[in-house]
């Protein structure tokens, strides 16, 4: 899923501190996962903001509402009727739901609540960690199921690099070296024999260096 | 004996003489007569020197231009760059620079994260890695084609290094690592500091039972340490490095002043030790900011005067 994490509140009073009235816009999918811009943060966020407010002797209505998806047409079109009669949307949406609602109702602001951060896992809960880079071009196959483009430091193809020490990166004793991960892997699955074979450079064209992306499933389109 | 290029240090690694390097880090700021001198304190007793890429992540002066600067001194240096601030094209166009100069040696390094240095919050690149870096340099010197099929004019005849850490984990792929780089085209290995001599004999032992050191020229790392508190600095805060409490001891066990001459009695040592040892090929002494004691160490490592090719 995508993992998000919760603007600071200071960031966020900026943002609005201008409007009269304001919607709190969640999403019902990742981040209500990661616990950042679901129908619960959205009442939590909604409640500070008015106490805030209300002590700074500031009017200001926030509203609050939490979508299915904020990343699909259907839904979005579910505030149709009331989009344009807020000042600004603020979308606990991850980056995708942002712009979406935004390419949608044109005369309204919409502000992001969130910072989207990765796309991950739930370690436990209350921790969320990074998994994918979305690369376009998948090297999982020959890399035992971990990926070193999202998970090591300097995304090396051929690693370890020197820096790994004790199973960690060089970046941060609380950070497992993806390399360690992938030797430890291929050695539980008998493949180590795989481990000689140079990854070739990598078509990063499918990545973001290739420009925004589009997946296009022709058979299903109308 | 046939060289692939006009390289001193490929000369005197292929005539079997143990040969060694030592290194500069270029200054942060723009007077490259700090390199003139770096250059001249051990020019008489080293084959080729490294010119270090933005060590730590910090930023200097680049390494071609410093490079450049040696070269003109009639000197052999070897170009480190590092696949961390470079894409694809920067790589070849710097290693074609580097060539047009008369450069003949590189070293292919990932380099250390940038979170180091002095600018934590920039991008990285590694758009290759340090093994693919080696292979795009060999493909442009041996194949005469850039990476995108095109030809190149006048193929740059480039020495290709590449590092190798026996201490960095884990141990058991150390050796399949070196395997791997070998197979990527690295003609020498320049090696992390080493301290822990049993650890690297062990690794080295294996690379010659995999045969691995009659295909490359293996560079044993050294660098003198100045004080016990360096010896504890590189034990406890840098990447990768082994340093066994019995140096620290060593060191300690000296009055201040004597602690820096302690740490180049270990380091002469551990020279004349590796000197016997079946697969090093010669030496790379790194004294860091302590370019002056260059000559003493390999003087007193039986390694001067450097052998005329």
């Amino acid at each position: 899923m995508i993992v998000a994490s919760p603007k600071p509140i200071e960031e966020v009073i900026n943002t609005v501190k201008d409007c009269k009235k304001l919607l709190i816009l969640g999403c019902n999918e990742c981040v209500t996962v990661c616990e950042a811009g679901g129908k619960k943060e959205v009442g939590i966020l909604a409640s500070a903001l008015r106490m805030y407010f209300a002590k700074q002797g500031q009017q200001i209505l926030i509203e609050e509402r939490t979508l299915e998806r904020q990343c699909d047409h259907e839904y979005l079109e579910e505030i149709r009727d009331i989009a344009d009669t807020y000042d600004a949307i603020l979308s606990l949406a991850c980056g995708v739901g942002v712009q979406f609602t935004a390419e949608k109702y044109l005369s309204t602001v919409v502000l992001p609540g969130v910072n989207t951060c990765f796309l991950g896992a739930t370690e436990e809960r209350g921790l969320w960690t990074e998994r994918c880079q979305a690369c376009g071009s998948c090297v999982l196959a020959s890399t035992g199921g971990i990926c070193p483009v999202s998970r090591c430091a300097k995304r090396v193809l051929n690693g370890p690099c020197g820096g790994s020490t004790k199973g960690k990166c060089e970046i941060s004793k609380e950070v497992d070296c993806a390399w360690q991960l992938i030797v430890d892997r291929l050695t539980a699955l008998g493949k180590m024999d795989e481990y000689e074979q140079i990854a070739p450079l990598k078509d990063w064209s499918t990545d973001r260096a290739g420009g925004p992306r589009k997946v296009a499933k022709e058979d299903v389109q109308s | 004996m046939s060289l692939k290029t006009d390289s001193k240090l490929e000369k005197i690694l292929r005539a079997g003489h143990l040969a060694v390097t030592s290194e500069c880090g270029p200054p942060r700021g723009t007077d490259l007569s700090k390199v003139e001198e770096k250059a001249n304190l051990i020019k008489d007793c080293v084959d080729a020197i490294n010119v270090t890429d933005n060590q730590t992540s910090v930023t200097r002066m680049c390494s071609l231009a410093a490079c450049i600067k040696i070269k003109l001194m009639g000197l052999d240096p070897v170009l480190q760059m590092v696949t961390r601030d470079r894409n694809r094209i920067a790589m070849q166009s710097d290693i074609l620079g580097a060539a047009g100069f008369g450069i003949n040696n590189m070293l292919c390094l990932s380099g250390d994260h940038q979170s180091f240095g002095d600018c934590a919050t920039g991008q990285n690149v590694h758009d290759l890695d340090s093994m693919q870096l080696v292979q795009t340099v060999r493909h442009m010197r041996d194949e005469g084609k850039f990476l995108g099929g095109g030809d190149i004019a006048g193929p740059p005849k480039i020495f290709v290094g590449a590092a190798a850490n026996p201490f960095a984990d884990p141990f058991e792929v150390r050796v399949p690592r070196l395997a791997k780089k070998i197979a990527a085209g690295a003609e020498f290995i320049q090696t992390q500091c080493i301290y822990n001599v049993e650890k690297f004999e062990k690794w080295i032992g294996l690379a010659n039972d995999r045969g691995l050191t009659e295909k490359v020229f293996i560079l044993a790392g050294v660098t003198p340490m100045k004080s016990a508190g360096m010896a504890k600095y590189m034990k406890n805060r840098v990447p990768g490095m082994d340093v066994p409490d019995e140096i620290i001891k060593r060191l300690s066990d000296q009055p201040k002043e004597k602690q820096a001459e302690e740490g180049i009695k270990i380091c002469i040592e551990t020279m004349q030790r590796l000197k016997e040892v079946k697969g090093v090929a010669g030496f790379h002494v790194m004294a860091i900011e302590w370019e002056e004691i260059v000559p003493e160490l390999v003087k007193g490592a039986g390694l001067y005067p450097r052998p005329e090719v």
